[in-house]
Parts: structure tokens; sequence; C-alpha cells
């Protein structure tokens, strides 16, 4: 047995070398993302003019209540929370749906499986523009379908929410359908074989045994889909923008501080917008995490 | 002919279990053959089940018993609807159920994995059969309770699958088949995770439920042991032929060809390739001779090439034996010595005698003798027994 001191002295060399180790990724990440998330909270409490080179003026909280009572914030607000209901159900469920009808052993499924993941490495601007091509009033195929509400859906203040947010679920549709698949791939074949035995139909097997069974990765595919809906802004800013009719309908929060950086140039409120989006994300991840988490199924 | 004795032998044992234990536990009797009928399943173009032809008659606990890949899992699943025959019929209770979906057979499976519902307590996993029959819940509960009352999970109800040890998680299986009073159990293995004290306590405890509830039930084992210790009657598969159907002694005494007479019995029998000693009783083999009984001898003539067999309680070390060999190695297995010895053309051959005998040295050169009337005759080309004891 070793000496204490020289034990000591071991922990400590061990202990070192740890931080060394640590040391490059904690210099990126302190540089590109702890710092200027620190910088954010100080550029609240400031109000900055339009103009460059004018000096900002300290304001306190006053700004960040002004802009959080404001009615484009609050209407930003709605608009985000109503495209996250959308897309995180359904998102989920579609996913899960592809998932479990590729998850049969026929020819060909290889070739389904390839195109269900696909929209995970397609671009939000290509697929902006694919759909924005389907939904134009003049060209496109839902109008050709009969579909084509005037104002046209992109600049339908009714419809133009709903119609970024079936872009938003296929796009995530992929990562979806590969998480779920993994999932489904974890449940243990014979568990759902003595459901069947046991006298349970398809329908029962699925919904009483393989659901919770894929809890967890339900669980996990709604943390993500939430943080991935909280932050869509792509598709907004290409088949959008903020001089469109409806803009003020699907004005999304990200999207709503570029604008306040880059069109209103106001860089105080838009930390002020992007520290509320922040706090919503964590919420609902922490509300999540409390009381949806308790209803997982971790396996033995 | 063994068959048909071996299954009177069931209902007999069943009228005395059933005296014992109650009639009522069965609800209404309800007929539930098993059969196979020229069944067949292939995966990939190699057949796993090949034209099987097999009753499993009511009441009866037939132990489908072979090597790992012989193909007797997946006769089990073709019972269960889990897999379906590329040929032949399946019938449950005189019904050919090929087209009946696995809910619909009214059998319970217990799976070498036990397969619980992680997700539910044990209670709730036995409950699960009734709970898809709208049997009402107060029923299902007195029910679940009753089955688990009988394997001692009364304290264990509430408990998570994750929370039980292997013997409990295996008892769970078991309360969730029997239930519901099914036409048939089927088995998988359910005691090969098990360690070996309590593997022998489980397997006592499922022999006696099956006594007193009288289910038809299919048992699919690679252990012989268990087979020889459960079975009604065995059936011998391999390649996913069916060698063999017979009640074990006389699996065990007459084997139908070499396969079974080397699977069963541990070790196996002692074959060894052989030729007929004209105009006497005896075959020659390699280091000497053996002994024929008068059946065998008359059946022996028939053979070539010819192999015999005997098994090693039936050999012993004499200096008046007929075969030479040289020992390779001496096992004490407590009451007995397991003596490894190899002929003159490198034939192993096992004798097993009583511990109180004379243990030879390793490398010694001994006589083996046979006792008389206990060498079984053999084909060399197909392996099929043409006589011998019995």
């Amino acid at each position: 047995m070793l000496p204490a001191r020289s034990r000591r002295v071991r922990a400590v060399r061990e202990a070192a070398l740890g931080y060394l180790l640590v040391l490059p990724a904690l210099a990126v990440f302190g540089v590109f993302v702890f710092y200027p998330f620190a910088q954010n909270f100080r550029l609240a409490l400031y109000e900055t003019p339009p103009y460059p080179g004018l000096p900002s003026r300290y304001v306190g909280l006053h700004q960040v209540g002004q802009v959080l009572t404001s009615s484009s914030f609050l209407q930003s607000l709605g608009a985000t929370l109503l495209f996250v209901v959308i897309v995180v159900p359904a998102g989920l469920l579609g996913g899960l749906l592809l998932a479990v009808a590729a998850h049969r052993r026929l020819r060909g499924m290889t070739v389904y499986r390839l195109v269900f993941s696909s929209t995970v490495v397609s671009s939000v601007a290509v697929s902006a523009l694919v759909f924005g091509t389907l939904m134009d009033p003049v060209v496109g195929l839902l109008p050709w379908l009969g579909l084509n509400p005037s104002p046209p859906i992109l600049q339908n203040t009714t419809w133009a929410l709903p119609a970024i947010a079936v872009m938003a679920v296929w796009q995530f549709l992929g990562l979806a359908f590969v998480v779920m698949s993994a999932g489904l791939s974890a449940v243990p074949e014979e568990v759902l074989e003595a459901a069947r035995v046991d006298g349970a139909s398809e329908r029962t097997v699925f919904w009483r045994v393989t659901v919770p069974l894929l809890s967890p990765t339900i669980f996990f595919g709604l943390v993500v889909a939430t943080i991935y809906a909280f932050g869509t802004f792509g598709q907004v800013d290409i088949l959008i923008g903020y001089s469109n009719a409806a803009f003020e309908h699907v004005n999304l929060l990200v999207y709503d501080i570029l604008n306040t950086i880059q069109v209103t140039k106001t860089p105080g409120q838009a930390a002020v917008l992007s520290i509320a989006l922040f706090v919503l994300t964590l919420g609902v991840t922490l509300v999540q995490l409390r009381f949806i988490e308790r209803r997982v199924h971790y396996g033995s | 002919m063994a068959g048909g004795l071996a299954q009177a032998r069931v209902r007999e044992r069943r009228v005395e279990a059933g005296a014992g234990a109650g009639e009522g536990d069965r609800g209404e009797t309800q007929l539930a053959e098993v059969a196979f009928r020229g069944a067949t399943k292939r995966f990939d173009g190699r057949a796993a089940v090949d034209h099987l032809d097999l009753d499993i008659a009511d009441g009866e606990l037939l132990v489908l018993l072979g090597p790992s890949g012989c193909g007797k899992t997946t006769a089990l699943r073709l019972v269960a609807g889990l897999e379906e025959p590329d040929e032949g019929a399946i019938s449950i209770g005189g019904q050919v159920v090929n087209d009946v979906e696995p809910k619909d057979r009214d059998v319970a499976m217990v799976f070498q994995s036990y397969a619980l519902y992680p997700h539910l307590s044990v209670e709730r996993n036995i409950e699960f059969p009734l709970r898809q029959r709208q049997v009402p819940a107060d029923e299902r509960r007195r029910r679940a309770r009753e089955a688990a009352g009988s394997l001692g999970l009364t304290d264990l109800l509430d408990r998570k699958p994750r929370q039980l040890s292997g013997g409990q998680r295996q008892r769970v299986a078991l309360a969730r088949a029997i239930v519901r009073q099914p036409k048939a159990f089927l088995m998988d293995e359910p005691l090969s995770n098990l360690d070996a004290a309590l593997r022998l306590q489980t397997r006592a405890d499922i022999v006696a439920l099956q006594a007193r509830l009288g289910t038809t039930t299919l048992y699919v084992t690679h252990d012989q042991v268990e087979a020889m210790t459960m079975g009604h009657r065995i059936a011998v598969m391999d390649m996913g032929v069916l060698q063999q159907v017979a009640a074990p002694s006389d699996l065990y005494d007459l084997p139908a060809n070499a396969f079974v007479a080397q699977f069963l019995g541990s070790p196996g029998m002692n074959l060894l390739p052989a030729v007929l000693e004209p105009g006497q009783p005896s075959a020659r083999v390699s280091g000497g001779h053996l002994p024929l009984g008068e059946g065998a001898a008359a059946a022996a003539a028939r053979a070539a090439p010819l192999v015999v067999g005997v098994r090693p309680e039936h050999l012993f070390l004499s200096p008046a034996g007929t075969l030479g060999a040289t020992v390779l190695l001496v096992e004490l297995l407590g009451a007995e010595v397991q003596v490894l010895c190899r002929l003159e053309d490198q034939t192993k051959l096992v004798v097993r005698q009583d511990a109180s005998a004379p243990r030879p040295a390793i490398g010694e050169g001994v006589r083996v003798a046979a006792s008389p009337g206990t060498v079984h005759v053999f084909t060399g080309e197909d392996g099929t027994r043409l006589g011998g004891p019995g």
C-alpha cells in the first residue's frame, strides 16, 4: 500500500491531467458559447441605438419589461407556441408510424428506410424552396389540386403558419424516424410474441406493449422535437420574410430575434428576446423532465 | 405401439393426479390433442422442421428433445402460431389451426427469456391474458392471485420484473401461462437460465403443476436429463427430422437409431464399427470382439456395414474381457467412475463402473467386457437399429 502522501500526489496528478485534456474543448466552448451567453444577459440591460457608433445606454430591467409586454412579442410568442403544438406531436407520431411501417423484414425495405430518413440530411433551404413551389399560387401542386385560398397560402394569415409547420414536420420526420427505428429495434421480439400468444390483437400489442417499451425513446424524441420546434426559423426566413402580408402571424421567436437585430437594429431588445426564448425552451424541457418522464418506463 | 402404451399411462397418471388434487381445477374438460401432420417449415430454403408427424395426447407432457438447431423450437412456434408452416397442418383439439392467429389459438407459452412485460407489475403481467379476454376485473384479480399463490408469488405482486430474481421471473412466466387454463402449454427451454439447484426444484414444480392441471404440454429442451425426468414421452429431433417418439425408458433401452442412442445418456452409447464373425454370435471390433445376443446376431447378418453399440454402464473392466484398450482418463463422479479408453484404431470407448471397483492407471492396458445381451446392432448406412436387447 502506498503512503498517504504519495497517494495524494497521484490523485492531484490525475486530476491535473483530466483538466488538461478538457482544456481545448473548454476554450472553444468558452469563447463561442459561454462568453456570448453571459454577454447576452449584460446586453439585455442596455438600450442600443439603431445607428452604429452611438453609445449604448444602461436601462436595467426597464427594457426587459418593455419588450416582454410589447404586442409584437406576445404575438410572436403565440405563433411560436401554436407552431410547437402542431409540430411536436405531428412529428413524433409521423416518425413513429413510419418506423413501425419500416420495421418489418420485407424485400426492398432498406430503400424505404433510406427515403424515410433522408429528410435528416436535406437542407432547410432546399426543402423550403420545394415546398414553396408546391404551394405557389400559379404553378404549385396545391392550387392544381384545387387548394388555392385567397390570399395565397404563404400570404394567408390563417394558413401560412400551418403551412410552415407542415414543412417543419417534414424536415423533422427523418430524425424522428431514425430515433424511433432505433428504439423499435431494441424492443425484444419475444415480449411482443408473448403478448400475441396471450391473446392480444396487433393494435393492443402496439399500444399496450410496444409504445410503453418505446417510452424512453418517445420521451427523448419529445424533448428533441420541442427544442427543434422552438428553434425553427429557416422556412420563415426563406418563404415568408418580414415584408409578407401574413408576417406577424408567422413571426416565430427566432425569426423575431433575427429581425430585431437586422431590421430594427436594436441588439439590446434582441438579447431580451433570446433570453425569453431560452427561458421558455428550458422551462418546457424541465416541465417535461419533471412530469412526463415519470411515466417513462426504462427497461430492466 | 410403444406410443400407445405411453398414452394409456398418461391417462392413468392424470386420473391419479386428479383424485389427489381436485377435479375442479381444469374447469370444463376440453379435449386438446396437438398434432403435426407433415408439418414443414423452411428458412432460406433449409428445412428447420421437415415433414413432422407427431401426436400429443390430451393431457400429455411431451418433451421435444434435440441438439440446438434441430428444429424443436420451430416446431413449438408452429403450434403457437408464431411461425406458419410451409407445408402440412397443425391441429389443436382436432381443429386445423394453420390460419388461426396466435391470439385465437388458446395456448400459453413460456419463453426461454420469460418475455415478461417489463413495464407491468407482477400482478398485471399475470392478468394480461385475462385482460385480453375481457374477464371482469374482480375475477381477473382473483384468478391472478390464485395463480400467483400456487407459485409462491403472493408477496411479489406489486414488483416489476426487473426487481425479481431469475427464478422468480420464471415463476411469473409460469403463472401467466396457467392463469387462463389454456388448451395447451408450450414451454421453450424454461429452465435453461436457472442455476442447477433451482432448475431441479422448478423441474419438479412444473411436473407437479402439469399433473395437477392435466393440461396438454409441449416442452422443448436440449437437456436429456430434463427430458428423461419430465416427459411422459420424448420426441427426439435432429436436423429438423423426428428420430423417435417413445416413453423415456423405451427411448433409452430401445433407441431407434444411432443418433438417439448417442444423444441419450451421459455420456451416450458407445458406437463401434464392427464385422460379424462368421458362424459365431459375436462382432469383431478394433481390439477384440463383443458378444451378440441371439436376436442381435441374426440382425447383424443383414447389416453391412455394421455398427455395434453398448452403453457405458454395460461395460466393465475384467482380465477376462474380450476387448483390449488403453486408459486415457479416469473420472470419479462420486458413486461411479468413468473410464475413458482408446481402442487400437483410436476409437474412444467409455466404461462406467462402481467407485468401489479397482481403478486403472492412466496409460494402462486393460481388458473390457460387456454384460451378456447388452450389445445393440445398427446399420452403418443410416444408423437404424436392427436388433439388440429388448
